[in-house]
């Protein structure tokens, strides 16, 4: 028999019984529409977040205070050391290495701000005039931070664009003063509003040179050092020299963490994918489902066209012909109900996408060519006993309709 | 040539063994017609069954054109049927949702001949049993006697040596009943072996020899073997 009388006869079953096979097809088209959406939504979800650490800024490499042991205890731990806090220095320290373009030295802490009657808690952001392209931070009125020596404590501060309308209203606060703490600070410029971002909104910030807020807080450490690599070649570059020059002004000890921003971003890229990976996977069982369906359906019609079978095996066809006329069917439906998924999940995507255009939905290939190939593959694998059976049917009873 | 050898056959009902054939020996010449008579329960289907390979004696040996086939795996016994044996059916077996052309070239397709052949053939048979009009009619919008002319073509389609047909008249009023008994007749001239299987003495005597069973066993033969 040729293979496409096998597929010509085995769509002419099919169409025999159109409401059943509709049915099947649908049951396999929402499977496959599932896994397509849900996967888009997982992969949406990881290019957000890494569209929003690429805005952080580029080339960066972040240095911490203290070390973070991955392989057991370190002996700071056991001799109950407090990791040496990262100084001033140090941040400039890193300027020497040929690698580095620009660095930004971050305190951070909070603090409450007042002006007139009006006051709130708000988050305290110490550093340098750099910071504004380190971090790709937009300025929307006045000027940043001054440069110059970074020990100046200077009573300037910048304004998150909603800290400047809670305490100013509608106008600009720019050359007013303001109350930080117990110092008073000049309002020298404000931010424009960009939103959250990585779950820290630039807008409820006040921005003071790192000085000055080493002094409103009392400390001298630093919490991070933004590093920009002068290119993306010499991030790797700069990520050793910062350790290296740390390392020696530490005398001779490990004791600040050095990551590359790629390192961080690869381990939300690792998390989000297991998490798209999951999420497609619970879709996979509705297709699972649907095989389980398709069995069924296929068990169904073997016992109706009980007599189909008998009289085919009486006009000599073989079992392994009957078989693959059986599979052809599983694999037909399946088929149509694959490409059918594919159309209405694609749809949903684009529907998502009109709805939450912030969010870059789109489902990847890889995805796209599991689900098609879990429906392909769970139409055959569960067609493969109803097929046998209908090998199986003695031809005399089977005519006989028993 | 169909050749039977102390052929018997029988079945598991519950827990008794019951034999339907019990010790056959037949000979049937290439172009004989001979018809199988008696009453239901006699064995006349089993014997059928048995001719047609779809079904295996529990013990004798079958041979057809020489060749012993009770020794044949399932694959080789179904390409014999395929090749040697038409069957006609007393409920015709038509598929429902084939038309009466698809339905004649059945086992043409699954035989695997190639398509121009395969429908030179049907256009012949069509034209053949004065179905030409009829051709792209489901069985559900045929006669009875028109389902069995296409049934009748269909058997013939793969020119089998054996045509085997269980009751044709069954289903049928007496006058479309003759005209179907006259077609399978005119078969036997193109030397094709035609067994038929009836309960109606009438259309049995037809045939130039005649076999009356009873309980599993042959009990009177007339008629030569040609």
């Amino acid at each position: 028999m040729k293979f496409i009388d096998v597929v010509q006869f085995a769509s002419g079953s099919l169409r025999g019984s159109r409401t059943r096979s509709l049915l099947m097809i649908l049951a396999m088209s929402i499977g496959v529409a599932a896994v397509v959406v849900l996967t888009a939504l997982g992969e949406g979800a990881r290019r957000y977040v890494i569209n929003q650490f690429s805005s952080l800024g580029t080339n960066l490499v972040l240095v911490f205070p203290g070390r973070t042991e991955t392989a057991g205890i370190g002996p700071g731990m056991l001799l109950g050391q407090i990791p040496r806090e990262l100084s001033l220095d140090d941040a400039q320290a890193l300027l020497r290495s040929r690698a580095v373009g620009k660095i930004a030295p971050l305190t951070i802490g909070s603090s409450q701000i007042s002006k007139d009657a009006k006051n709130r808690e708000v988050i305290v952001l110490g550093s340098t005039s750099s910071l504004l392209e380190v971090r790709h931070m937009s300025l929307g009125k006045g000027q940043f931070l001054p440069a110059g020596d970074v020990h100046s404590s200077e009573s300037v501060c910048v304004l998150g664009a909603k800290i400047n309308r809670e305490l100013f209203g509608k106008e600009s606060g720019v050359g007013a003063w303001v109350r930080l703490g117990d110092r008073r600070f000049r309002v020298i410029g404000i931010m424009t509003s960009q939103g959250e971002s990585m779950g820290f909104n630039t807008d409820e910030i006040v921005i003071v040179p790192v000085a000055s807020a080493h002094m409103l807080f009392n400390t001298s450490g630093l919490f991070r050092i933004l590093v920009e690599a002068k290119s993306r070649d010499s991030v790797i570059q700069a990520k050793t020299d910062a350790e290296t020059i740390l390392f020696t002004r530490h005398n001779g000890e490990k004791d600040v963490t050095v990551v590359t921003q790629d390192a961080v971003l690869a381990t939300f890229d690792r998390i989000l994918r297991a998490l798209t990976l999951a999420v497609g996977g619970i879709a996979a069982i509705s297709l699972a489902v649907a095989g389980i369906l398709i069995m069924n359906v296929m068990l169904i019609a073997v016992s109706q066209r009980v007599q189909e079978i008998g009289l085919l095996k009486a006009l000599g066809a073989p079992a392994a012909q009957i078989r693959s006329l059986f599979f052809a069917e599983a694999v037909l439906l399946s088929g149509v109900g694959s490409v059918v998924g594919l159309i209405l999940g694609e749809a949903g995507v684009l529907v998502i996408a009109k709805l939450y255009p912030s969010l870059p939905v789109a489902a990847p290939w890889w995805a796209v060519l599991a689900a098609i190939g879990t429906s392909l593959g769970t139409g055959i694998l569960f067609s493969v006993w109803p097929a046998r059976r209908a090998a199986r049917l003695d031809p005399v009873t089977a005519l006989a309709g028993r | 040539m169909i050749q039977f050898e102390k052929v018997s056959r029988s079945f598991t009902v519950g827990d008794q063994q019951v034999a339907a054939l019990r010790g056959i020996d037949l000979s049937i010449a290439a172009g004989d017609y001979v018809s199988i008579m008696g009453p239901s329960g006699s064995g006349k289907s089993t014997l059928l069954n048995l001719i047609g390979l779809l079904d295996r004696p529990s013990s004798g040996t079958y041979r057809l054109d020489g060749g012993d086939v009770t020794s044949l795996n399932d694959e080789q016994q179904a390409r014999v049927r395929s090749e040697k044996i038409g069957f006609v059916f007393q409920s015709f077996h038509l598929v429902p949702r084939l038309t009466a052309a698809m339905n004649i070239e059945l086992p043409l397709m699954l035989a695997g001949i190639p398509v121009d052949e395969r429908r030179e053939r049907v256009a012949q048979l069509l034209e053949n049993y004065g179905l030409k009009d009829r051709a792209d009619h489901r069985p559900d919008q045929l006669s009875g006697g028109q389902r069995q002319r296409v049934a009748i073509a269909r058997a013939t389609s793969m020119h089998p040596g054996v045509l085997l047909a269980d009751e044709p008249t069954g289903n049928l009023d007496q006058s479309t009943g003759r005209e179907v008994i006259n077609l399978l007749e005119q078969l036997t001239e193109q030397n094709v072996t035609l067994i038929l299987v009836t309960h109606d003495p009438a259309l049995g005597s037809r045939a130039r020899r005649q076999l009356h069973m009873v309980d599993g066993q042959i009990v009177s033969h007339t008629g030569q073997s040609t």
